[in-house]
């Protein structure tokens, strides 16, 4: 031990100086990390030679061997190069089209182009922090776009609006609480002497119900007979919404008082969506037709992975709020839900879908193909990404909420500029992690006769005028290319997501 | 006691399952009167100040606040908490918000003041706690004082009649606790009502118009700060007031 310490008061501070010279510079990395001791210095050799190994194959592979030029098979044959062939690449610029559109026809691929320039124009400025109106432009992408981009994609027009749509729905839904009363009345007439009463009266009950509603809506379909027996339908329906909801949301904000802005904000929306009929002419039938079964190769990629993304938040932040609620029924369908979806691997979800439910389905009622596999897959997803977002708001302290209550904010106003805010930004790379592996797993669609970018690819092999050594390996080199931009730009994007956004946690 | 009590505690009895945490509270406290209550771990106080803003739930008993009934089935919880401020110990700032929109969250979803009037009121309630320099800074790049001060002044923006403090002091490093402690000071000489839960006892003795002494569920002994520390009736007052004060 020591001597009793001085007592010691510094006079002068001690100056900053460089770093040696051997630890700094790729000399210095070289040095200190790689070979510093045996161990390192046999490992770095190890890994340079596996470097080697893979990277110089690969390379060789990919651009020396390769054969770039060629109108069919015969150039990429081993005896017409002149040398051990490569990537086929004549083989992906023949098919190129075929991976991109897959069977879309040909003169239509014009709207697929757009659709894709439309996504790219208001998702980027959305994706650059600095570009100003955030919140008009997500929602033209999150609402505006989907609509737009079905009647670019698969054609077809309007047959009405909203106010026909209502009334055709709650027509419906009337008619069929009808039917069942006097399917339960006539019931009666033959069921056993104890049951017969009660289920007559049950069903003359029901019936009269389903009549009075029927009167309750019947200026509705008063209406909607008007719009159809009038010259231009589409245009009468959308102007009779257009009233109507705009009146409704002028009285509801204040009327003469306050109303005026949400009235002038409801008139634009519908002056946009106008424009958008007028310039697809959905009111003239639209655009030719385009059977979800043409489309295929990166269109459907997209397609399927966008709408399973985008559609699997909301689905997954409900059940993650679900699965904490504090009324019971709601818990148990949450966790019911969740582990219904989560022990079912999705290519069982996607037979079921494509194959299953069209039996279990009323006969005249049909849903598109496409559409039955986009819900399984956002209910799918939703479900991994409720856990997900779950594990984020167990994260958060308690005393975020309390602060919120005290000052008088409401459960959903706590829940929705307090709670989520954080506990999304908590769960941003597991969030990523299940985005990467749905964009990824959209390639089981192809096991329902979904041809995706893979399928496309699979269904090109079979083309004999490609069929040489090396085809195989270059399409799924290629394909391999692709689905790595996507998955790798999701990945940055992500991270750098996540470093703006935790500003707040760097002092 | 007071003649036009802004809070009522009667009769409050509340259970966290069998354990019973508060014990027939009754407490009134007047206009602009200004509360400190003390006592050890677990005697109850937090819960009892959280119960008058609705933040805990009660069995027994009633609160009136400024009129408002809070019975055992908390039904008017939002007008209550509309009345009442309330200043954490963890401070509970929001960390994915600046300083200043953690001071306008409140007033323009929960009042529906147009955002640029609630951001000059709440530099105006900065500038109060005398930190409005740090407007654009989120929590996490400013200090524990500085942060607790922030919670204080957004607790003000909602215009409470009532603030109640639950340990405002006790996560602080010991640098900041003074400028906790004036912010609340000139908090009081403005004649805000305040129930504060703390062991600061010189603040007791600068501000407090009443001490109130806990233990175990009740309030064992309340006086004026001068003959609460001079003159302890109770012996377990006594015993407490020796442990704290050497």
């Amino acid at each position: 031990m020591s001597e009793l310490a001085e007592p010691f008061v510094r006079t002068a501070l001690a100056p900053e100086r460089r770093a040696p010279i051997s630890t700094t510079g790729f000399v210095g990395f070289v040095r200190t990390r790689l070979l510093n001791t045996p161990t390192n210095a046999l490992l770095s050799i190890i890994g340079i030679l596996l470097l080697w190994f893979t990277i110089v194959p690969t390379v060789k592979f990919l651009l020396f061997d390769a054969v770039w030029q060629g109108s069919d098979r015969t150039a990429c044959l081993a005896e017409n190069a002149g040398h051990t062939v490569g990537a086929c690449w004549p083989f992906v610029q023949a098919k190129f089209t075929q991976f991109v559109y897959g069977f879309y026809p040909e003169p239509e691929r014009w709207r697929v182009n757009l659709t894709f320039a439309l996504a790219a124009v208001l998702l980027l400025p959305l994706l650059i922090p600095k570009v100003p109106a955030k919140v008009p432009n997500a929602l033209l992408l999150f609402l505006a776009f989907p609509v737009v981009a079905f009647f670019l994609l698969h054609g077809g027009g309007l047959g009405g609006f909203a106010v026909g749509w209502t009334a055709d729905a709650l027509s419906n839904l009337i008619l069929s609480i009808g039917d069942a009363g006097a399917k339960l009345t006539s019931l009666g007439l033959t069921a056993h002497p104890l049951a017969a009463l009660p289920l007559k009266w049950l069903g003359d009950v029901v019936v009269i119900l389903g009549t009075a509603a029927l009167y309750l809506v019947f200026p509705l379909v008063w209406l909607k007979q008007q719009i159809q027996a009038s010259g231009q339908p589409v245009w009468a329906d959308f102007a009779a919404t257009a009233v109507i909801v705009s009146l409704g949301l002028f009285v509801l904000n204040g009327a003469f008082r306050n109303g005026w802005r949400a009235l002038v904000l409801s008139l634009a929306v519908f002056a946009g969506i106008g424009i958008v009929i007028a310039v697809m002419g959905l009111d003239r039938g639209g655009l030719p037709v385009v059977d979800t079964r043409l489309w295929g190769g990166l269109l459907v990629t997209l397609v399927v992975s966008v709408t399973g993304i985008v559609a699997s938040m909301p689905v997954g932040i409900a059940l993650a709020l679900g699965r904490r609620s504090t009324i019971p029924l709601v818990r148990m369908f949450s966790v019911g839900f969740i582990e219904f979806w989560r022990g079912v691997p999705l290519i069982t979800v996607l037979f079921f879908a494509t194959y299953m439910l069209p039996l279990f389905l009323p006969g005249n009622f049909t849903v598109d193909g496409l559409v039955r596999v986009l819900i399984g897959i956002a209910l799918f997803a939703g479900a991994y990404n409720a856990e997900v977002i779950r594990g984020g708001l167990q994260a958060l302290p308690r005393g975020q909420t309390e602060a919120a209550k005290a000052l008088g904010l409401s459960h959903w106003k706590t829940t929705g500029l307090v709670v989520m805010p954080q506990a999304l930004r908590h769960v941003i790379p597991g969030l990523v992690n299940s985005f990467i592996a749905l964009f990824k797993d959209t390639s089981l669609v192809s096991i329902v006769a979904l041809f995706d970018l893979l399928g496309s690819l699979r269904a090109s092999f079979a083309d004999p005028v490609w069929a040489t050594p090396t085809t195989l390996f270059t399409g799924f080199a290629f394909t391999g290319i692709i689905y790595f931009v996507f998955c790798f730009a999701m990945s940055r994007y992500s991270l750098f997501v996540e470093r703006r956004l935790n500003v707040h946690q760097r002092s | 006691m007071t003649a036009n009590p802004i809070v009522a505690v009667e009769g409050l009895n509340k259970w966290y399952g069998e354990f019973h945490v508060l014990r027939d509270i009754d407490l009134e406290v007047g206009r602009g009167e200004r509360i400190v209550i003390c006592g050890p771990s677990g005697s109850g106080k937090s819960t009892l100040i959280r119960c008058m803003n609705a933040l805990e739930e009660f069995q027994e008993g009633k609160i009136v606040v400024d009129g408002i009934e809070l019975g055992p089935n908390l039904r008017r919880v939002d007008e209550v908490r509309r009345e009442v401020g309330m200043v954490f110990q963890s401070f509970n700032l929001f960390p994915h918000l600046t300083v200043l929109e953690n001071c306008t969250l409140a007033p323009i979803w929960v009042r529906h003041i147009p955002k640029k009037d609630a951001e000059a009121a709440a530099m105006k309630y900065l500038e109060r706690v005398r930190i409005p320099d740090k407007a654009n800074k989120y929590p996490g790049q400013i200090s524990g004082g500085q942060q607790q001060r922030v919670a204080i002044a957004r607790a003000l923006t909602m215009n409470p009649k009532i603030m109640l403090f639950d340990e405002p002091t006790s996560a602080l490093d010991p640098e900041m606790v003074k400028e906790v402690l004036d912010t609340m000071v000139d908090l009081a000489k403005e004649g805000m009502t305040m129930l504060v839960v703390t062991h600061e006892m010189g603040f007791a003795k600068e501000v407090a118009n009443r001490v109130v002494f806990m233990d175990a569920g009740q309030i064992i002994e309340a006086n004026t700060p001068a003959n609460f520390f001079a003159n302890p009736q109770h012996a377990r007052t006594k015993l407490f007031l020796g442990q704290i004060l050497r």
